[in-house]
């Protein structure tokens, strides 16, 4: 029975002009008009009087468009008395007439848009301060009353920030520190400084490397999910619900995984940090015909307390920063899971340069 | 007649340059249930939002237990919010955690009370509407209906003087909306607890309506009892008690 019914929406439709009327034969459906448009085109219509639809068998809301359409163009009318009843109730069902137009809010222009610009510019930079400052608020806060937090909470993003991220840490550092000796050691050979490879390695992934590429794993892991997941709970009300309940969204959310990331992240970096040399000391033993104990005394020797300190004081900041930009985002997230997806992406883009911009703001203060 | 809890002067709303709420005056009175009523989009959540500061009014004041309210003055805001429930169109429960979880949330941050104590406060809730059986499934688990109850058991997690319901009985079966109804005249009675509920149906409104207003574009076309509102001659207003439509 469907199957009948839709093989006569799809039979084809015609249409002829006879003394000023046009006559529409067949069913006018979303299936059949595009063919009707073409005979059409290759008509030529002078004056139409009326338009003759009795016909038709079959209309849908497409075969109304096109006839309302069609008369407002040649300035005809339909002659609806020889118009079968179902013809005359579809007319009547989908006629566009009554249609509201749509609001369009106009498009500003070019000198309202850099002012606007400038406005959100300004707008962004002090939530992002205010944001900033609440988070840094409720986690001391947090520390001092740790009743205020839900129980385990702190722990539970640990568990998600740090020990998930160990394998990934781990044998990317490796990779790095293996190739990072293998670049050097080619021209090292040469001048047979074989044993400086362990000395640029030491320094490179306890000063630079090592934080840098943990803090960009984790912007990717981490700051994706806090951003992701403030975002949601946005988006489904759970941070309205959160404010009726008299409990501060940010101290709930946010502070867990401020205080989380600030245990981690060293733990992490300092991983980062042994595994990448450790992925040196492989190329050292085995292409430059170096011995464990010189390549580890060597180690040991050239680093001093203050590339440790400098590295994973870093760290930290790294993880602040990717912490805020992350909620930063989340808590920006307007209209549903499209918005979601928009944010998470904003959150680790800006996080990931926010990393290497401090990076290269650290190295200069440690310059001077 | 009995005093009123929330006073609205002159509230407008506005989202941009659109305006959703055009000068409202009402007032809600304690130990009552108000029924907002209106088409779909007329900005009934909206003036849910308004009332309880999740939407600042672009101008206008509300006064709740006779205190101007509004986020602006943080302190006080947050200690009337531990009198007041409210109940979200979608729910809006923490998705993270289990329902019984959910519901004992207000509990943990605005009681000192031992958590036995709090579990069972949590299962009695849970029972008022229906949920016993799903105490530990998570949001996710639930059907529509399922979680609305399960946050309107959060909504009322601390006996509040005054509950706000937005649409609590959409998605629900005619016996569980009217159990619902009936949880709700229960609290009333009980607790004397004044109650602002949005619902379009007809049939919930004649269980449990003190008070209906009646809000058209932003402004209201009707406001008083149930009897009144049977009797209107406001057209929109016969028209939906003679139909169930707008
Ligand atoms: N966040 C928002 N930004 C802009 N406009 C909004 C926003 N939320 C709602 N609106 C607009 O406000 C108007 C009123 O919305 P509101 O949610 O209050 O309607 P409602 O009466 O609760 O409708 P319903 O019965 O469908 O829930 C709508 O026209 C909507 O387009
Ligand atoms: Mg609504």
């Amino acid at each position: 029975m469907a199957k009948k019914t839709s093989d006569h929406i799809q039979k084809p439709a015609r249409i002829y002009y006879q003394d000023t009327q046009l006559i529409l034969e067949g069913p006018l459906s979303n299936q059949t008009i595009p063919a009707l448009q073409k005979q059409l085109k290759r008509m030529q219509l002078d004056i139409v009087g009326t338009i003759d639809i009795s016909a038709v068998n079959y209309i849908d809301s497409a075969g109304v468009a096109f006839l309302e359409e069609l008369t407002d163009r040649t300035g005809s009318t339909i002659d609806l008395l020889k118009a079968n009843e179902n013809g005359q109730r579809a007319l009547e069902t989908f006629s566009s007439r009554k249609n509201q137009k749509p609001e369009y809010l106009p498009e500003p222009g070019f000198f309202e848009s850099i002012g606007n610009a400038v406005y959100d510019i300004k707008d962004s930079a002090i939530n992002f301060l205010y944001l900033t400052s609440e988070v840094v608020l409720w986690s001391f806060y947090g520390i001092v009353h740790p009743g205020s937090r839900r129980k385990g909470s702190v722990i539970q993003q640990s568990y998600l920030i740090g020990s998930n991220a160990v394998g990934i840490i781990a044998l990317l550092s490796f990779v790095l520190g293996l190739i990072l000796a293998l670049q050097s050691a080619a021209q090292l050979r040469q001048f047979g400084a074989n044993i400086y490879v362990a000395d640029l390695i030491a320094i490179s992934m306890v000063r630079e490397m090592g934080p840098m590429m943990t803090a960009i794993i984790i912007a990717g892991r981490s700051g994706s999910a806090f951003a992701a997941e403030i975002s949601t709970m946005k988006v489904t009300e759970e941070l309205d619900a959160l404010q009726m309940m008299a409990i501060n969204p940010i101290s709930y959310v946010v502070v867990p995984k401020f205080l989380a990331i600030t245990i981690c992240m060293p733990l992490l970096v300092t991983l980062s940090m042994i595994l990448g040399i450790m992925g040196g000391f492989v190329i050292g033993l085995t292409y430059l015909d170096l011995t464990f104990v010189s390549y580890f005394n060597e180690t040991i020797s050239i680093l001093t307390a203050e590339d440790l300190l400098v590295g994973l004081s870093k760290s930290v900041f790294f993880a602040w920063v990717i912490v805020i930009i992350g909620s930063y985002f989340g808590f920006k997230a307007q209209g549903g899971a499209a918005g979601v997806g928009k944010v998470t992406t904003s959150a680790v883009v800006a996080s990931i340069f926010a990393v290497i911009f401090l990076d290269a703001l650290f190295s200069l203060i440690y310059m001077i | 007649m009995s005093n009123a809890v929330i006073q609205i002067k002159d509230l407008i709303t506005q989202y941009g340059d659109k305006t959703i709420l055009d000068g409202i005056n009402l007032d809600f009175y304690s130990g009552q249930v108000t029924v907002i009523l209106g088409g779909s989009g007329c900005g009934k959540t909206t003036l849910l939002k308004s009332i309880i500061g999740l939407v600042s009014p672009t101008a206008g004041e509300v006064r709740i237990f006779g205190e101007p309210f509004g986020a602006a003055d943080e302190a006080h805001y947050n200690t009337t919010l531990r009198r007041i429930g409210v109940l979200f169109q979608n729910g809006a429960l923490l998705n993270s955690i289990s329902i019984a979880e959910n519901v004992a949330i207000p509990l943990e941050q605005h009681t000192h009370l031992d958590h036995s104590l709090i579990d069972t406060i949590v299962m009695t809730k849970l029972h008022m509407v229906g949920l016993d059986h799903a105490a530990n499934l998570l949001p996710s688990e639930l059907s529509g209906g399922m979680r609305k109850r399960a946050a309107l058991a959060r909504a009322i997690a601390l006996d509040p003087e005054l509950l706000f319901c937005d649409e609590p009985s959409a998605g629900l079966d005619p016996v569980t909306s009217a159990a619902l109804d009936n949880l709700i005249l229960t609290l009333r009675d009980q607790l004397n607890m004044s109650v602002v509920v949005v619902t379009h149906e007809l049939a919930s409104i004649h269980r449990i309506a003190d008070r209906i207003v009646f809000l058209d574009q932003g402004k209201i076309l009707f406001c008083g009892s149930l009897a009144e509102a049977k009797t209107s001659n406001v057209s929109e207003v016969e028209l939906f008690f003679k139909t169930g439509s707008f």
